[in-house]
């Protein structure tokens, strides 16, 4: 039985279409299309509902210490207000799951999880547990929101003041009181995304996330703010080249085979030892765009142009901002080569792609 | 949901336009509702030979790609080739993009008039 946000009839009322993903019915697209949601976030605004988005929380005297063991990163010149990027790794050095971690006090982290992992990283995490330290999934309590787009700041000014908008990326300010109108919520808000642009993660009690969304955009009205699914959301993260666990990660994937921040000196974690071990990684994650028309997506083999099998691709979707097909995959790394031309076999046929440098779109700070 | 007339249709979704001897072959308002933003089409050559039930080219959106069934068995008399550069069209106006002609038609698949197709696209959803 696939679970539902607090979105989800907001959703099917204004004509979303709804897929299963990662457990729970969520929009894939608006009657506006994946089109021009993905174009609204990279020239004015979008606003998603990721409320399956998943919440564990680590606090208690222990707390710092159990994060250091279970994740990547090290956690040690954090300070309060600080996000980092991190991921869980098997005894095997596999990724288990990628994620961010807040700090909301030197006793207190949270640790915001893939939808589809919430359960598998629950158990795990568990399972590790030593020590004087409270562990929840808060799964259930949080509605999130992601304001995605270079008005989002206008956007959110509307509903609060200044000083309560987070003016770094990767940091976040926790009991931001947000105007809705009607009445004043509080919710955590950080600059963070999922889309290679500028905007926010906003994340409120589960029961305040549907007020929260209409005042949003109410607010965006006069910003061209438009509610976007999980299709352009996998376009915009896609054309910003970043990895998508179950893709671009899995736990027969590595850190380093990923082509993501693992330092392996310093502090302890979970597979670590694995991971200096296995040292260099024989396959490596690259980026690809198409050569001409067509669309590369994931699954396809990937060969030489004289024909010799190298890889395959992990991801790929046509990316509409810079308007060609893109995909990310893997070969060998003595093979990779910027300007290199590989073959993608897309069912019994063959689409030329150029190696190219990740990201395949930035945005200009 | 458009659903002309004048048209046929196949339960996979193209419509079939009979002029004289020669069938014109697109893709249904349905599809390209279901299939969303095209942005690719991959056409067959003029001359090709296409059989009733067999893909002929395939239509790809950001999120899925369709292959393109021919309704007809024949031989390609004619091909769009704007679509090449303007995929959108069959979003935009799937019942004046036209994919392929076929002549010399030999057998076609089963065929729906309007009203039985549109009561198909429903059982669909």
């Amino acid at each position: 039985m696939e679970r539902k946000t607090p979105l989800y009839q907001t959703h099917v009322d204004a004509g979303g279409k709804i897929v299963e993903f990662g457990g729970f019915l969520m929009p894939v697209q608006y009657p506006t299309g994946v089109l021009a949601e993905h174009m609204a976030v990279r020239q004015k605004a979008g606003l998603f509902d990721v409320s399956h988005m998943g919440e564990l929380r680590l606090k208690g005297p222990d707390a710092a210490a159990n994060v250091q063991k279970l994740i990547t990163a090290d956690i040690s010149a954090m300070q309060d207000g600080d996000i980092k990027y991190a991921m869980f790794c098997s005894d095997a050095g596999g990724i288990i799951d990628d994620f961010i971690v807040y700090r909301c006090a030197a006793d207190d982290y949270w640790l915001v999880v893939n939808a589809g992992n919430r359960d598998k990283d629950a158990a795990w995490v568990e399972s590790h547990l030593f020590g004087d330290v409270d562990y929840r999934d808060e799964g259930d309590d949080w509605g999130q929101v992601a304001l995605q787009g270079p008005r989002s700041g206008d956007i959110l000014k509307k509903l609060c003041a200044e000083q309560y908008i987070p003016a770094k990326y990767y940091t976040f300010i926790d009991n931001v009181p947000l105007d809705l109108g009607s009445r004043t919520i509080h919710a955590l808000v950080s600059q963070t995304g999922y889309t290679g642009e500028y905007g926010f993660e906003i994340y409120c009690r589960a029961e305040d996330t549907v007020d929260l969304w209409h005042a949003l955009l109410a607010a965006g009205e006069g910003f061209g703010l438009i509610p976007c699914g999980l299709g352009a959301r996998d376009t915009l993260r896609l054309e910003a080249s970043m990895p998508l666990y179950g893709h671009e990660m899995n736990e027969e994937i590595t850190p380093k085979m990923a082509g993501l921040p693992c330092k392996l000196t310093g502090k302890d974690f979970i597979g670590r030892d694995a991971l200096v071990a296995l040292g260099a990684p024989k396959l490596k994650r690259i980026g690809m765009k198409v050569v001409g028309r067509g669309i590369v997506r994931e699954h396809c083999d990937l060969y030489t142009m004289e024909g010799g099998k190298l890889g395959w691709t992990s991801s790929g979707t046509f990316a509409p901002f810079i308007g060609c097909g893109v995909a990310m995959g893997y070969i060998p790394a003595e093979q990779i080569e910027i300007g290199r031309h590989l073959n993608a076999d897309v069912r019994g046929r063959m689409v030329e792609l150029e190696i190219v440098p990740m990201p395949f779109y930035k945005l200009d700070k | 949901m458009n659903f002309p007339a004048e048209l046929k249709y196949s339960k996979s979704h193209e419509w079939v336009k009979m002029d004289g001897e020669i069938a014109v072959i697109g893709i249904s308002d349905f599809a390209q509702d279901a299939l969303g933003d095209v942005v690719f089409i991959n056409l067959p050559a003029e001359g090709d030979a296409v059989t009733a039930g067999v893909s002929f080219g395939d239509v790809e959106s950001v999120k899925a790609v369709s292959d393109v069934i021919s309704p007809v068995s024949g031989t390609i008399c004619a091909v769009n080739e704007a679509l090449a550069d303007a995929p959108e069209t069959l979003n935009s106006d799937p019942y004046g993009a036209w994919i392929i002609k076929v002549e010399g038609i030999g057998g076609t698949e089963e065929l729906l008039d309007a009203a039985a197709y549109e009561a198909h696209c429903a059982e669909e959803g």
